[in-house]
């Protein structure tokens, strides 16, 4: 019941529980895909980062003699 | 595995298959969670990583312990690292959500209270190594410590947040997901594999300063 009575305050903070509210017209207006192109933006960034961090590693490794 | 890179380029492949159809797939419609439901690629993908983590830090624990290589406390160790970061991760992320719909950003809940209580077991391991001096004896304590932290995941997360009412999606008080259709699609051959190889990655770049570091200080020597 007290789980119940929760759900009830959760659902409150949503103004109509039939029809749930979902990001349709942000996707339809195309807003989303800028946000898309950000985030692969920012990860192809780190991930360049990486790369460089794992050249500069193996660059390393090839100056010292022992190999794993 | 730890020099070539094919499986790198698979991962860059895996995160942005994850990113775009992780935004602009269909994903069912719930009250409470509305477009949260999209944490899935990422909030849960980092806990899975995690787990993913301290098992092979595990396992090489237990290598280390069968066979003294030094190596392999290395492995168990770096591991070990990962796991902590994408736990932390996971809890950062699942904090910021339940902020927004669970109304607090920390609310005691069961699955919060385990996860914390796992990683500070996790953060102890790295303390522990440490406290001691003597490459050896911490390896050897380490790895069995290790292999207790490790146990301890299954109290703190796979069981008790599971017998008690969590607000947790997947518990009760919340409608669960489930990941069917294209949510299935996106996480289990793009998030999942797509994050825990970029850990891996990570890790093994600091697998290999740690062996350049200890030549270097062998050279010193």
């Amino acid at each position: 019941m007290l789980l119940l009575g929760f759900m009830g305050l959760m659902a409150q903070a949503q103004p109509d529980s039939q029809h749930v509210e979902m990001a349709d017209q942000l996707r339809a207006n195309g807003k989303i895909y800028v946000v898309v192109v950000v985030l692969i933006v920012i990860l192809l960034g780190l991930i360049l980062y990486v790369v460089r961090l794992d050249k500069k590693i193996t660059r390393l490794e090839k100056g010292t003699s022992r190999k794993d | 595995m730890l020099r070539q890179n094919w499986w790198k380029i698979l991962c860059v492949i895996l995160l942005i298959y994850t990113f775009v159809a992780g935004f602009l797939g269909p994903v069912p419609a719930k009250p409470i969670l509305n477009e949260t439901i999209r944490n899935y690629y990422f909030h849960i993908a980092m806990w899975f990583s995690m787990m993913i983590f301290f098992i092979i830090s595990l396992v090489y624990s237990i290598k280390y312990l069968r066979s003294n290589k030094h190596i392999f406390d290395i492995y168990a160790l770096e591991y070990a690292k990962a796991g902590i970061v994408f736990g932390v991760l996971g809890l950062a992320t699942g904090s910021v959500w339940a902020g927004f719909t669970w109304g607090a950003f920390w609310s005691n809940d069961p699955k919060q209270l385990g996860a914390v209580i796992a990683l500070l077991i996790y953060l102890a391991y790295l303390v522990l190594r440490n406290s001691m001096t003597d490459v050896d004896k911490r390896a050897r304590i380490g790895a069995v410590y290790n292999i207790f932290a490790f146990a301890m995941l299954f109290p703190t997360i796979w069981i008790i947040p599971r017998m008690v009412e969590s607000l947790h999606p997947g518990g009760q008080g919340n409608p669960a997901i489930h990941a069917d259709g294209h949510i299935a699609m996106v996480f289990w051959p793009g998030a999942l594999p797509g994050w825990t190889l970029l850990g891996v990655w990570i890790t093994t770049l600091r697998i290999r300063l740690e062996l350049l570091a200890e030549q270097r200080h062998e050279h010193a020597l």
